[in-house]
């Protein structure tokens, strides 16, 4: 619904720029921007008891990409990585910025950056993008998580508007809602990052839509103790195991819809 | 430091300016000896108590144990001047980044923020430091600056001019495991040692003892310190 645009007596919009606010309080531009994230496919990531779990469901929407190319979760640290959703442009500037932020905390005080601190660092940034009309807020929400001996998993998600949140599971993209159904039904908090990452991959299937969007190719990344602390794309066999037990879950539930009918 | 600092001045009393004397031009130097020890659950940290302009003692019962941060302290031989400097803009770095971060800073911090100022201005100060101190992760940590910039990690350290006299002492006498009592009697040792043969040490022992419970602060005066020898 298009509040923003009030053209029939040639009255005010409100929606054409990050710095102007609606009568009933709502900055527009945010909210469009949060709507590109929503087209976007989705990304999730959980935080068990020794680490975290990142899947993403890439659309592949051309036979001939090369596997593999086009990653939406990268590295932001060694024990730090980020999985996004939204405008893939902008979360690869975003990206930038969180390495460049960790690495001068790095170089300014001798240790990794807590997580806690980056995302409010990112978030800060991406806030000021939804501050001037010269600029546009940027269209993607990410992921941020890692592992470490003293904090433990960590996982944050900025979204934005600039905010940071922490989290046990979010999830963001297009089937964010039934993905977060998903993974409210998990004991997270008392799964490794092996059990872990089988679940984060049948989610991925159960919320993916066979109908509407094709092929798609599963991102599979983790960071934790099973990783020593390095946050690094998922094994391949680890990974072939996972999208087994995913692919074998989907049609065991379709074999007992069979039944109940 | 005094020493090699004055070798540079004219032999006379009086140098070309005869309205003030020579000491009063000096670079005022906090020639020093101090010394920091790690042990378990804290540092136990000492330092004599001598500011020196030239051959003047301008202070002989200087605290040279500065406060950075709650559960830090850094030790400071060299230029008086440069050490306090450098020092006060660590303090407010720290505190900054701890309220940020809203923890309490590491000592690895503190001792590289000492080590980003060392190194960057090294040519213009004369400065190196000891930074020791406790934090919930690493426990008790020793961290030496020397000048130039290098930063390493120790079990013991020690620094200042009168450092020179007692790396036999510390060699042969360190322990590790050794207790807060051991160390604080252990540094007494030592410091009394050094304050002995250098002139640019002397004065009173001021020990700290950081643990996570907080700050212990002694002082062993003069005639309390440890006799070595019975001449």
């Amino acid at each position: 619904m298009r509040e923003g645009l009030k053209t029939q007596d040639g009255g005010i919009q409100y929606d054409l720029s990050a710095s102007t606010f609606s009568p009933d309080g709502r900055v527009f531009q945010v909210e469009y921007a949060m709507k590109a994230v929503e087209n976007s496919s989705t990304a999730i990531g959980i935080r068990c008891k020794d680490g975290v779990v990142f899947g993403v469901e890439k659309l592949v929407l051309s036979k001939l990409y090369e596997q593999g190319s086009n990653k939406r979760i990268f590295n932001v640290d060694r024990h730090v990585g980020m999985a996004v959703a939204g405008l893939l442009a902008d979360a690869r500037s975003l990206s930038e910025v969180a390495r460049e932020e960790a690495s001068n905390f790095r170089s300014n005080y001798g240790h990794n950056i807590p997580l806690k601190h980056l995302s409010e660092r990112v978030a800060m940034y991406v806030h000021a993008y939804t501050l001037y009309s010269a600029v546009r807020p940027f269209g993607c929400s990410f992921i941020l998580g890692s592992y470490d001996q003293d904090d433990g998993p960590q996982l944050y998600m900025v979204d934005p508007s600039g905010i940071s949140y922490g989290y046990w599971g979010c999830a963001i993209g297009k089937a964010k809602q039934a993905a977060k159904t998903e993974i409210e039904k998990l004991q997270m908090k008392d799964m490794t990052c092996r059990e872990l990452v089988k679940e984060v991959a049948k989610i991925i299937y159960i919320v993916h839509d066979e109908v509407k969007d094709k092929a798609f190719e599963l991102e599979l990344s983790w960071v934790g103790e099973v990783t020593n602390g390095k946050h690094e794309l998922v094994p391949k066999d680890v990974r072939e195991e996972a999208e087994k037990y995913a692919k074998d879950s989907l049609e065991e539930e379709d074999d007992s819809d069979e039944e109940n009918m | 430091m005094a020493a090699c600092m004055s070798a540079n001045r004219s032999e006379n009393a009086f140098s070309a300016n005869d309205l003030v004397p020579e000491w009063a031009q000096e670079e005022v130097s906090t020639g020093t000896t101090i010394m920091a020890v790690e042990f378990d659950g804290g540092v136990v940290i000492g330092a004599d108590s001598r500011t020196t302009t030239g051959a003047y003692i301008a202070n002989r019962v200087t605290d040279k144990l500065t406060p950075i941060h709650d559960h830090i302290f850094c030790c400071r031989p060299g230029s008086a001047a440069d050490t306090q400097a450098v020092a006060d803009a660590v303090t407010y770095q720290l505190g900054f980044h701890s309220i940020e971060l809203d923890e309490p800073p590491l000592v690895q911090t503190a001792a590289n923020l000492f080590k980003q100022m060392c190194y960057r201005y090294r040519e213009e100060l004369m400065a190196g430091i000891i930074v020791a101190g406790w934090d919930k992760r690493k426990g008790g940590q020793v961290y030496t600056v020397p000048m130039g910039g290098m930063i390493v990690r120790q079990p013991v350290s020690v620094g200042g001019s009168g450092s020179s006299y007692i790396y036999g002492f510390m060699d042969s006498n360190y322990k590790p495991g050794m207790t807060k009592e051991e160390c604080l009697h252990f540094c007494t040792q030592a410091l009394t040692l050094a304050m002995e043969r250098d002139g640019s040490s002397g004065g009173v022992a001021r020990l700290a003892a950081i643990t996570e419970d907080g700050v212990e602060r002694r002082v062993v005066l003069g005639n309390q310190l440890p006799k070595f020898s019975n001449v």
